[in-house]
């Protein structure tokens, strides 16, 4: 019968099915946005009800405005800068995870270009070596660590929050594999044109590690603006505390009302999710580098 | 550029800064950590006895410090598995062809971008016995509000949830990454032999995906067993009833509390033992992985 329908039916059906299956995709697709914009709602509530309550004068929570906000006021904010001193634990955190970061990438840098174009006696022991340090978690070395802090006198100085995090294991072994990357030929056509280890260093194998370095450099921002348990241990001075240990003093402190502690914890997030969205393949490339590739 | 032992002086000149950093605050601490742990020390640090593995087997037996052992041990249980399920499937849903598909993609890896004291401190809205909605549903309802955090049999899971939050966001991103390594050719091969999408996940994606897996499970594991600022943050002095004094916080109060750096030593160590055989077992995993999921060169992303 199909067969020999005059040709416009056999068009207009042939249209009428097509039609048919484009709105049951567009069904289906429609159906997966609900689905992933439900989750994403779910997974970002936290984050909601929070800035709900930092937008809230503290008289509104008696009538327990919480999913609807009522009254808007960023007084909070301003007072967590305030009472909070939150300006201060910011400028400190900046401070502490730039040298951190700029420290790690320096001596990961130099590190791994020996340990991929330098030969020399106990090269792979002495990698191991490297790398075993990523198995020694700072939690376990407090107790001696902390003791040395005390015995040079580092309390409350920005050097105990600094300096023993200048190099990073993870570092080397990523740039490491990085610099391997660069072909044989490079290298060689470098050493013909009479560039030294420092000309080849500066002018080759930096500018192509790049990506790696880059991931490194967010990596490592990330993790020192993170940090927890060391600063708390050894910083009991507002001067130098970071803003993590700010957030645990805003929240101790009975002057500060809970809207001003919902403030000052958004405004410590803020940084490290402007660095997600600007940097987010870097982030993602630092995070799986050890996961995806080995 | 490869020369031969000439390169002695400038190694040493590049690795120097990084030892001298690993020497003083990884290698020393560690070794005097197991050496403080055989001396008895006064609250002061006048005097030192030495005692052999007597504070070892009194860490050990250390009732406070068994518990802390079994409540580590809870903590990663809840964790763990909840937060490797949820990352994955998010991962499983991003993973799909969608216009505006990437922005979805930075809501779920957005939690990697919170510290544990945001992540902690965020939540103590939603943990709040009157502001929480759940605990505002309970009283519309009628029932007494829980405040979670102050109930011996509710904290520690109120932490776990926390920090299972927190952990969606880099399971999220390790597990995309794996997901987007599996070639698509898999797929469609198993589609044309007539398999189903739950057929094709339990058979193609989870046998692909098992290293990836593995990795998160370790790298979990390893976290879980160093928490400590959300319990120092959400309950503090180790919560109602000690109910939420994992071990860190354990080893912590030991230094900062009770000032007994040798008993603190003595679990350190034990904590060391225990991250350290974890570790071991990531290094397997990884090693593993290099031999059967070994990707062409090149293959970056």
């Amino acid at each position: 019968m199909t067969a020999t329908a005059p040709r416009r039916v056999r068009a207009h059906r042939r249209r009428r099915e097509l039609g048919r299956y484009a709105s049951h995709r567009r069904g289906r697709v429609l159906g997966r946005y609900a689905v992933l914009t439900a989750v994403a709602v779910v997974v970002l509530f936290p984050v909601y009800t929070a800035v709900v309550v930092a937008m809230q004068p503290l008289a509104a929570f008696t009538d327990l405005g919480v999913l609807v906000p009522r009254h808007l006021t960023l007084r909070p904010f301003i007072e967590a800068f305030g009472n909070g001193h939150l300006g201060r634990y910011l400028v400190n955190s900046f401070v502490v995870s730039t040298a951190i970061t700029i420290g790690q990438v320096t001596t990961s840098i130099l590190a791994a270009y020996a340990f991929a174009f330098l030969r020399f006696r106990g090269r792979s022991v002495l990698f191991v070596v490297f790398l075993a340090t990523l198995m020694i978690p700072t939690e376990v070395t407090i107790v001696a660590n902390f003791e040395t802090v005390q015995r040079w006198h580092w309390t409350d100085t920005y050097a105990a929050l600094v300096v023993p995090f200048l190099a990073f294991g993870f570092g080397t072994f990523l740039l490491r594999q990085a610099f391997l990357g660069i072909p044989r030929e490079l290298s060689d056509a470098a050493l013909v044109d009479g560039y030294g280890h420092f000309g080849f260093l500066t002018k080759v194998a930096v500018p192509l590690a790049r990506p790696s370095i880059a991931a490194l450099t967010v990596f490592s921002f990330l993790g020192a603006w993170n940090q927890y348990l060391w600063p708390l241990l050894v910083t009991n001075n507002d001067r130098y505390r970071t803003v993590q240990i700010g957030l645990k003093q805003l929240a101790g402190t009975n002057s500060v009302t809970f809207n001003v502690v919902m403030a000052g914890t958004l405004i410590a997030a803020l940084p490290i999710v402007v660095l997600l969205v600007f940097f987010e393949r870097h982030l993602v490339r630092g995070l799986t580098a050890g996961a995806v590739k080995g | 550029m490869r020369r031969s032992p000439r390169d002695l002086p400038l190694a040493a000149v590049m690795l120097i800064p990084s030892a001298v950093v690993f020497a003083v605050w990884a290698f020393y601490p560690l070794v005097r950590t197991v050496q403080l742990g055989f001396y008895r020390q006064d609250p002061f640090g006048a005097h030192r006895t030495w005692v052999g593995f007597d504070q070892y087997r009194e860490a050990l037996s250390l009732s406070a410090f068994r518990h802390s052992l079994w409540v580590t041990v809870v903590y990663v249980s809840l964790t763990v598995p909840a937060s490797l399920l949820l990352g994955l499937g998010l991962a499983v849903l991003a993973h799909q062809q969608l216009r505006g598909i990437r922005v979805f993609r930075t809501i779920f890896s957005s939690t990697v971008a919170t510290s544990v004291a945001v992540a902690s401190l965020l939540w103590l809205v939603l943990l709040h016995p009157s502001l929480g909605i759940y605990n505002q549903f309970r009283r519309s309802v009628g029932m007494a509000p829980v405040d979670f955090l102050n109930n011996p049999a509710t904290a520690l899971r109120a932490v776990a949830l926390t920090t299972v939050w927190q952990n969606l966001g880099l399971v999220f991103i390790v597990m995309i990454a794996g997901l987007q390594s599996i070639p698509d050719e898999l797929h469609e091969a198993a589609r044309l032999d007539g398999h189903g999408a739950w057929s094709r996940f339990r058979r193609i994606t989870v046998p692909m995906l098992s290293p990836t897996i593995a990795f998160a499970l370790v790298v979990l594991v390893i976290n879980a067993f160093q928490s400590f600022g959300q319990i120092d943050l959400l309950t503090p002095n180790g919560g109602p009833l000690k109910s939420t004094n994992v071990l860190v916080y354990q080893l912590y109060s030991t230094v900062y509390k009770t000032r007994d750096p040798g008993l603190a030593s003595a679990q350190a160590v034990v904590l060391f033992a225990i991250i350290f055989v974890l570790s071991m077992a990531q290094v397997v995993f990884l090693d593993r992985r290099v031999h059967y999921a070994q990707r062409p060169a090149g293959d970056e992303r």
